[in-house]
């Protein structure tokens, strides 16, 4: 028995002083991830839990700066301007200890260009891949792509042998009705690997001890669970009892409880996503105004009138309690374009807007209806109210009209509405994302979510063109124009970017992720 | 028997249908799942081509007919949300509903017939008079709100509980439960009360009436009369004759704990099928919703035709009636 106990102490104390410098992060956010397929969902929480277990060649790090992940260098060939070569990372291997090479991210990239792959569109100009030697990749496109990192960083690399193995060579197929094995379990090259996996409910991600970043990054959580906890008032109470260490989003209402608390921390940072109002200034005749025969939103002054009406500063003080960068321009501040000058706030002048408004011949104002997600964006109903009273104070009588997403959405993709909200991230942190989808023309490949009827045709020929300029100071040249254009004709009325708080544990030593993506292995533990 | 058996099996087979029918003209207003399912970076072509492949271009008569045969091959489908077969998604998520259905379901019952018969017996004490006026908060408030103020109590104040999950499970192979292990045990505590309180309440302020409609009946005078012991006569004569109209109660009661068990479990991240239908309804995931809507009508058909059974075990009379009838 003596004998025993002291076999026990032993195997005790081993254990305590293995553990001493385990660290465990608890990471809760509002949803889970949607699958661990890193082809099959591009949405925000899915790639953040893929970025702890799999890599894409290059990587945002944690301020939005693109670095080396999977490949070490990368450039447009010297032959030929329409191919971008990598050279990839050497002696890197799978979480099953599968080596990486060519074959790997080759097989990838195919599947993430397939029909049924949610990433496809970033790799639209794609014509094809191929390796070039064990560790060299060619990346060739339909003409001169000067950004294409930019748009690599949250297509991921998974192993060929693995995918084939377990037939899991298909994104995902809603029709068979088969489960994709690539859906329940991943072999990544990354930092973390997967331990086990409930969805809804609990992930468990411990470290990868043959990671070649081991020495390069901190690293110094070995273990992740991560749990999704859709209450916000659960999850602040699961913060402040420490039974997770790390919440993503804190609701405004909380903050102050939360960074008020001993021992808790709440940090702050702009978001990669600008929240705005777009208008139906294309169509001869609304038909949910009460004009006969004519579209006041057609009228430029009637717009510059809306965006003087709309008091931002108000809506971030009452509305955001304090929790918003107000906007002067549709595009998240770090983004290549983005200038102070272009953010910078139209006067809140009710008087001088009235004036525009009787001058446009709309001295009595007219009546419309707005419509508003309310469950998308952070307070986005309670932002739409306050809009209709300030538009309310220049005669503009708006009609509210709030429902969830899924209904919302389609409206402006249908074209359906002439008012409505919409908040825009720009994952490849430039200006011609912004410009694709919403300022040329809606058509088939580009302007798809422009709801606002604005079609000019030498604009779209400028936005086209912006795709293949590799000169880089001619193209910023070239996007500052575009701005001047979109600002000058009042496309959209900005309202504000939205902030990121991130509640954690004062042991927690990090900085925001302006994606909402954090990467653990570059937290550290104090 | 047999034939009110076969009887209430066709009409239950009606009922389905109807609910099938109901819910899936319903969802067509709940939005575009393709909304959701396909990033910002989509072409209208991609909204077509999916659009096909789910069958959502498809007239809606269509669409049911085509769920109605496949439901009735055990295949619900594959979840928008998840890409997997529903059937399976749901058949790992129902034992968490389960297991807590059935805990807050035997506190239910425990709880409010100790208390029923208690209050009935007591009715003028000072313990009864506070048990009834605590009774109303469980009857009168919603259930987040008691969800939220035990788990600041408990979680967040006495750090005693688990405010959220089910703690450790053990996987049997087919059931995943949390009964086996003591974080498992102990997050079941409070969303077990949370669930549980309401029903109850209800239970015990039910029992109270019905035990006092029935100590003032003359044959419990009698049998005082002849002097029985106040404990058989409490107990075998009274609470006996007031179990009808409570098994009734109750079993409906049942059925709605497990349907109503989608807001606890939402408060405190419970990872059974009522999260996943909350889930399911915000991302306009039709299989998952069409699913778990069969799935408790199913439940609270069985479940009446159980307590339909129940009577016939416990009220002799209508054994009489229905042996004459099928006779």
């Amino acid at each position: 028995m003596k004998i025993r106990t002291t076999m026990l102490t032993a195997v005790l104390l081993a254990s305590t002083s293995t553990y001493a410098t385990a660290e465990t992060l608890n990471w809760a956010r509002a949803g889970d991830a949607l699958t661990l397929d890193p082809h099959a969902q591009n949405e925000g929480p899915t790639s953040a839990l893929s970025h702890q277990i799999m890599e894409p060649l290059v990587i945002r790090d944690m301020t939005g700066k693109i670095v080396p992940a999977l490949a070490t260098e990368w450039a447009p060939s010297e032959e030929d301007p329409n191919v971008w070569a990598f050279k990839l990372r050497e002696g890197v291997t799978f979480h099953d200890g599968a080596e990486f090479d060519s074959e790997d991210v080759v097989f990838s990239f195919n599947r993430a260009m397939s029909p049924d792959s949610d990433f496809k569109e970033l790799l639209a100009s794609v014509t094809e891949v191929r390796a070039n030697g064990k560790y060299g990749f060619e990346i060739v496109t339909n003409g001169p792509n000067p950004i294409m990192p930019s748009n690599l960083s949250d297509i991921f690399v998974i192993d060929k042998d693995w995918a084939e193995a377990n037939n899991a060579t298909k994104v995902q197929d809603f029709e068979g009705g088969e489960d994709t094995y690539a859906a329940r379990n991943a072999n990544g090259t990354g930092p973390y690997k997967l331990v086990s996996r409930e969805p809804d409910s609990k992930t468990v991600l411990t470290m990868n001890e043959n990671y070649w970043g081991k020495d390069e990054f901190p690293m110094e959580v070995t273990e992740i669970v991560y749990t999704p906890i859709q209450n916000a008032a659960t999850r602040v109470a699961a913060l402040l009892s420490g039974e997770v260490d790390f919440i993503q989003d804190v609701p405004v209402q909380d903050l102050q409880r939360v960074g008020s608390t001993d021992g808790l921390q709440v940090i702050t940072a702009p978001q990669n996503r600008v929240i705005f109002f777009g208008m139906n200034q294309g169509d001869a005749d609304l038909k949910g105004d009460d004009v006969e025969g004519k579209n006041p939103l057609a009228d430029k002054r009637v717009r510059e009138a809306m965006n003087m009406a709309i008091n931002r500063e108000a809506i971030k003080q009452v509305v955001m309690r304090g929790q918003s960068i107000p906007a002067g321009v549709a595009m998240p501040p770090f983004v290549n374009g983005w200038t102070e000058d272009l953010d910078s706030l139209p006067a809140n002048d009710v008087a001088k807007a009235k004036a525009l408004m009787a001058d446009a011949g709309y001295a009595d104002g007219f009546s419309i209806q707005l419509d508003c997600p309310n469950d998308r964006y952070i307070n986005d109903e309670a932002i739409c109210q306050a809009a209709v009273g300030m538009l309310a104070q220049i005669g503009v009588n708006v009609r509210l009209d709030a429902k969830p997403k899924a209904q919302h959405f389609p409206l402006i993709n249908n074209l359906e509405t002439d008012f409505y909200m919409l908040g825009w991230g720009v994952p490849t942190y430039d200006s011609e994302y912004i410009f694709n989808f919403l300022a040329h023309t809606k058509g088939e490949k580009y302007g798809s979510w422009n709801g606002t009827r604005f079609s000019n045709p030498e604009l779209d020929q400028q936005i086209q063109r912006l795709a293949s300029e590799t000169n880089l100071d001619e193209r910023n040249l070239m996007i500052a124009n575009i701005w001047s254009v979109v600002q000058d004709e009042v496309l959209y009325l900005p309202i504000h970017h939205q902030v990121l708080n991130w509640g954690m544990a004062a042991k927690v030593d990090t900085v925001v992720d302006p994606d909402d993506e954090p990467k653990i292995k570059y937290f550290k533990i104090k | 028997m047999l034939a009110f058996v076969i009887r209430r099996v066709f009409q239950s087979f009606v009922v389905l249908l109807v609910v099938g029918l109901v819910a899936f003209s319903m969802f067509r207003f709940v939005g575009d799942p393709i909304e959701n399912m396909l990033g910002q970076e989509r072409t209208g072509a991609d909204i077509e081509r999916l659009r096909g492949q789910l069958g959502l271009d498809q007239p809606f008569p269509v669409q049911y007919f085509k769920f109605l045969t496949g439901a009735a091959q055990g295949n619900f489908g594959v979840s928008y949300r998840q890409g997997r077969p529903v059937a399976d998604i749901i058949a790992e998520r129902l034992p968490a509903t389960l297991e807590l259905a059935s805990v807050s379901a035997i506190l239910a019952i425990v709880f409010g017939l100790g208390l029923g018969v208690f209050t009935a017996i007591r009715r003028d004490g000072w313990a009864a008079n506070t048990i009834m006026t605590l009774s109303l908060v469980g009857v009168s408030l919603p259930t987040f709100l008691i969800g939220i103020l035990l788990i600041y109590l408990f979680a967040v104040e006495l750090n005693m509980l688990p405010s959220f999950g089910r703690g450790e499970v053990v996987d049997l192979g087919w059931w995943r439960t949390g009964f086996l292990t003591e974080s498992g045990l102990k997050a079941l505590i409070l969303p077990s009360i949370t669930l549980g309180l309401y029903q109850m309440t209800l239970i015990m302020r039910l029992v109270r009436s019905e035990m006092l409609e029935v100590l003032r009946q003359d044959y419990i005078r009698f049998a005082r009369a002849r002097g029985l012991r106040e404990k058989s006569v409490l107990f075998r004569h009274a609470l006996k004759n007031t179990l009808v109209p409570v098994i009734t109660v109750t079993g409906l009661q049942l059925g709605s704990i497990i349907a109503f068990a989608i807001i606890t479990e939402t408060v405190f991240q419970w990872p059974g099928v009522g999260l996943l239908f909350i889930n399911a309804i915000q991302f306009v995931d039709i299989p998952v919703m069409a699913a778990y809507l069969m799935l408790i009508s199913v439940m609270f058909v069985g479940i009446n035709l159980i307590v339909d059974l129940l009577y016939f075990v416990i009220d002799p009379r209508l054994r009489g009636d229905s042996s004459k009838a099928t006779a």
